[in-house]
C-alpha cells in the first residue's frame, strides 16, 4: 500500500531551516512518500541493460555489483570526456546561490539538497576526488569526498527527486544545466541497474511494441475508434482517420497517454477533430505509436535507441513530413537530440502546412512539427471556424510545460490558440510562467502513485500560482500541452486547489471548431452539457 | 520479491499487491485480495472482474475506465454502467483495485 499522505496544511507548511549538519557526510536517509520502487529485473532484461536483480531503495543493500565503484567512476571519467557540457558544468560553478530557491522541490521540502547548487555538489565533490588534483590532495578542503554506499544513495535521492525542469538554469548567471547533471547521474546509477520501476516499465514496454503503455496496435486502434463513437455522439459527424497508410503526406505522433488515459483522450479527440475538418492527408502509425520517450530518463543510448522508430516508420510510410501532438518531454528529445542522433532525416522534405502554404523554416532540419505552431498558423490564416463561446463556463490559465518553454521557447502559440478558443484567459504571475514556469513536480518519470508526498511537494509552486489566479479571476481551468501534465496536474490540483480541472489545449479547440455540417452541439467532448444548454 | 500464499499456491506480486503474472490468477486469488480488503465479492463484483479479464486477453492491456464503464452499460444495463456504481463496487477505484482483483498489471507511463 503507498503511504499516506498528509494533508495540505501539514505540507505547506515548510521549513527552511537549515539543518545544523555537515552535508558533505553523505546521508543515506530516503523518506517515506520520497522514492520510487526499484525496477523490476524483467525490465531491465527486455532492453539489455546491467545489474538487473529485485532490490528496493529502503533496503539496507543494495546488492551492488562487487566492483560498483569503479563502475561508476569509469562511466564518470568516460562522460567527462564525451560531454564537454559536463566537464564544464563540473568545472565551473561558482556556489553564487542565484539557483538555490529556483526550484520546485526545494521550494516545497526546505530540503537544501534540493538547491539546484547542492544537488550538484553531491556529484561534483566525487568529481573533485577522484579527477582534480586539488581534490585528489586536499579532500574535504577542496569540497571533496569519497565514493561510500551512503554518497551512493543520496545521489540516488537526489538524482531522483529533480524533474530536469531546467529552471535553474535560467537563472544560473553560468548557464549551469543542472538538469544534465542529474541526466548523467541518473546515466550512471544506471549502469549500477538503479532506475525505477515506474521508468523501465514504460522503457521495456516501448521497446517491444512502441510505446509506453505497451498498446497492440488492434489496442490502438479500438481506443481510437472509441474517441470516434464520442465524437459522433457529440458532432453527428463520422471521423474515420488512417493507420499505417502508406503514402500520405503526414505522419502523426503523440504521447500513448493521450490515446489511453482521462483527459488525454480529449485532447486525442481534438486533434481528430481538427484533422478531419482540414481533410488533412495524414496517417498514425502503430508502431510510432508514442512521442513520448522514457529512454531520455534512463541514458541517451537508451533514448537514442527508443526515438529511431520514428524516423524509421516515417520512411516506410513514405510521409513527407512529422507532426507532433501536445507533449513535454517528447518534445526536448525531437528538438534537441533528433537531429543529432538520426539526422539529417534527407528522406523528408521539408515542412510546409497544406492548408496555409506555411513554411515552417525552424523545422527544416528535423522535420518535425509541433502542433501548437501547426494550429495556431491555421488560425492565422483564418482557415477554421471557431466558437469560444462554447468555451464560455471556463476561466482558463495556461501551464507552460517546462520542455517546451525552456526546451524550444513555444511560448505564443498555445497562448494564441487559447485565446480565439476561450473568452476568458488569466496569466498565473510572470515569475512562473513562459521561461520561468514551474514544473508540474512529477516530470521526468517521478508520476509514479508511491512518492505522491513529493510530487505534491514538487508541486506546490505551481498549485500556488494557479490558487492566486484562481482566488482573483474564479480560474477553474488549467490548460496545458504535456501528457505527463495531463495525468499529474489533475492530482496536484484536487490535493492543493480542488474545483480546477485540467486540460490539453486542442480539446478546448476541439470544443469551439465549428465542422462543416456538424448537429447542433449541446454537450462537450467529456460528455457535459455546453453553457446555456444545460436542458437540452 | 513478496509473495501472497492462498489456496495452497504461494503467488509473485509487485510491491503494491498486483500479480507478477496474470496468467497464473485464480478466482480463489481475487477472493483473498478481496478479504484483505474487508470485502466480499458479490456477482456483481465477478461481473466486472471477468469483463476485465476477457478485455485484457484480447488487448493485453487493462481497458480506459470510460470504456469499462460504456462496455458494462451495454451488456449489463445502463444502471451499472456509471463511474458511481464502479466506484461503490470497488471503492478504492476500479482502475486500480478491481484490476489488482483480476490479476492485471497496473499501466504505466503518461498515465
Amino acid at each position: 500500500m503507498p503511504p499516506k499522505l498528509p494533508k495540505p496544511e501539514e505540507l505547506a507548511n515548510v521549513n527552511y531551516k537549515p539543518p545544523k549538519k555537515w552535508w558533505q557526510k553523505g546521508t543515506a536517509e530516503i523518506k517515506e512518500g520520497f522514492w520510487c520502487f526499484g525496477s523490476r529485473p524483467k525490465y531491465l532484461q527486455a532492453v539489455d541493460m546491467p545489474n538487473p536483480r529485485e532490490w528496493k531503495p529502503t533496503d539496507e543493500d543494495w546488492k551492488l555489483p562487487d566492483n560498483w565503484r569503479e563502475i561508476f567512476l569509469e562511466g564518470m571519467a568516460e562522460r567527462l570526456q564525451k560531454y564537454r557540457s559536463f566537464h564544464l558544468f563540473m568545472d565551473i560553478c561558482v556556489r553564487c546561490g542565484a539557483c538555490a530557491d529556483k526550484c520546485h522541490f526545494y521550494l516545497g521540502t526546505g530540503d537544501p539538497k534540493n538547491m539546484p547548487v547542492l544537488r550538484a555538489e553531491l556529484l561534483r565533490s566525487v568529481y573533485r576526488k577522484y579527477f582534480t588534483p586539488s581534490g585528489k590532495l586536499l579532500g574535504k578542503i577542496a569540497g571533496a569526498r569519497e565514493l561510500t554506499p551512503d554518497v551512493l544513495k543520496e545521489i540516488w535521492t537526489y538524482a531522483f527527486q529533480c524533474t530536469e525542469c531546467r529552471r535553474c538554469s535560467v537563472f544560473c548567471p553560468y548557464g549551469i544545466d543542472t538538469a544534465e547533471i542529474t541526466i548523467i547521474a541518473r546515466e550512471l546509477l544506471n549502469l549500477l541497474g538503479l532506475n525505477t520501476d515506474w521508468i523501465m516499465g514504460p522503457v521495456a514496454n516501448s521497446y517491444r511494441t512502441g510505446n509506453h503503455l505497451g498498446l497492440e496496435p488492434h489496442t490502438i486502434k479500438s481506443n481510437i475508434d472509441f474517441m470516434l463513437d464520442d465524437i459522433e455522439t457529440v458532432t453527428g459527424i463520422k471521423v474515420e482517420p488512417s493507420f499505417n497508410r502508406k503514402g500520405a503526406e503526414i505522419l502523426f505522433v503523440t504521447p500513448s497517454g493521450d490515446l489511453f488515459g482521462e483527459p488525454g483522450i480529449y485532447t486525442c479527440m481534438g486533434y481528430l477533430m481538427l484533422f478531419h475538418e482540414l481533410g488533412l492527408d495524414y496517417t498514425w502509425s502503430t508502431m510510432a505509436a508514442e512521442g513520448g520517450n522514457f529512454g531520455f530518463f534512463t541514458s541517451n543510448d537508451m533514448a537514442k535507441k527508443l526515438a529511431y522508430k520514428i524516423y524509421s516508420e516515417a520512411k516506410r510510410l513514405k510521409v513527407k513530413w512529422i507532426l507532433g501532438g501536445e507533449c513535454g518531454h517528447m518534445w526536448r528529445v525531437w528538438n534537441q537530440y533528433f537531429d543529432t542522433w538520426h539526422g539529417p532525416a534527407d528522406f523528408l522534405e521539408a515542412p510546409v502546412s497544406p492548408i496555409t502554404g506555411t513554411r515552417f523554416e525552424n523545422a527544416k532540419g528535423s522535420k518535425l512539427v509541433h502542433i501548437a505552431e501547426f494550429t495556431s498558423d491555421l488560425i492565422r490564416h483564418k482557415k477554421l471556424s471557431l466558437d469560444p463561446t462554447r468555451n464560455d463556463h471556463l476561466q482558463v490559465t495556461f501551464h507552460d510545460s517546462c520542455n517546451t518553454a525552456r526546451g524550444m521557447g513555444i511560448f505564443e502559440e498555445p497562448r494564441y490558440i487559447i485565446n480565439n478558443t476561450c473568452n476568458h484567459f488569466y496569466e498565473m504571475p510572470e515569475n512562473t510562467i513562459r521561461e520561468k514556469t514551474f514544473c508540474c513536480g512529477s516530470g521526468s518519470g517521478l508520476n509514479a502513485g508511491e512518492n505522491m508526498e513529493q510530487r505534491m511537494r514538487g508541486g506546490f509552486p505551481r498549485a500556488n500560482a494557479v490558487q492566486y489566479v484562481k482566488e482573483r479571476h474564479g480560474v477553474n481551468m488549467l490548460a496545458n500541452i504535456c501528457a505527463i501534465d495531463r495525468a499529474t496536474l489533475k492530482p496536484l490540483m484536487d490535493y492543493w486547489v480542488p474545483g480546477v480541472n485540467v486540460a490539453g489545449v486542442h480539446e478546448l479547440l476541439g470544443n469551439a471548431l465549428i465542422m462543416k455540417g456538424e448537429k447542433e452541439r449541446v454537450i462537450d467532448l467529456r460528455g457535459e452539457p455546453l453553457p446555456g444548454k444545460e436542458g437540452a | 520479491m513478496p509473495t501472497i500464499e492462498c489456496d495452497g499456491k504461494t503467488y509473485d506480486v509487485d510491491e503494491e499487491g498486483y500479480l507478477q503474472d496474470w496468467q497464473i490468477w485464480s478466482e480463489a486469488v481475487a477472493g483473498y485480495m478481496a478479504k484483505q480488503d474487508g470485502l466480499e465479492l458479490s456477482e456483481a463484483h465477478w461481473e466486472v472482474i471477468r469483463f476485465l479479464r476477457d478485455y485484457f486477453q484480447k488487448y493485453q492491456i487493462a481497458p480506459m475506465i470510460k470504456i469499462l464503464v460504456k462496455e458494462i452499460a451495454k451488456t449489463m444495463g445502463t444502471e451499472k454502467g456509471n463511474t458511481k456504481y464502479l466506484y461503490e463496487l470497488y471503492p478504492a477505484g476500479p482502475a486500480k483495485q478491481a484490476c489488482r482483483y483480476a490479476g492485471l498489471p497496473k499501466p504505466t507511463g503518461c498515465v
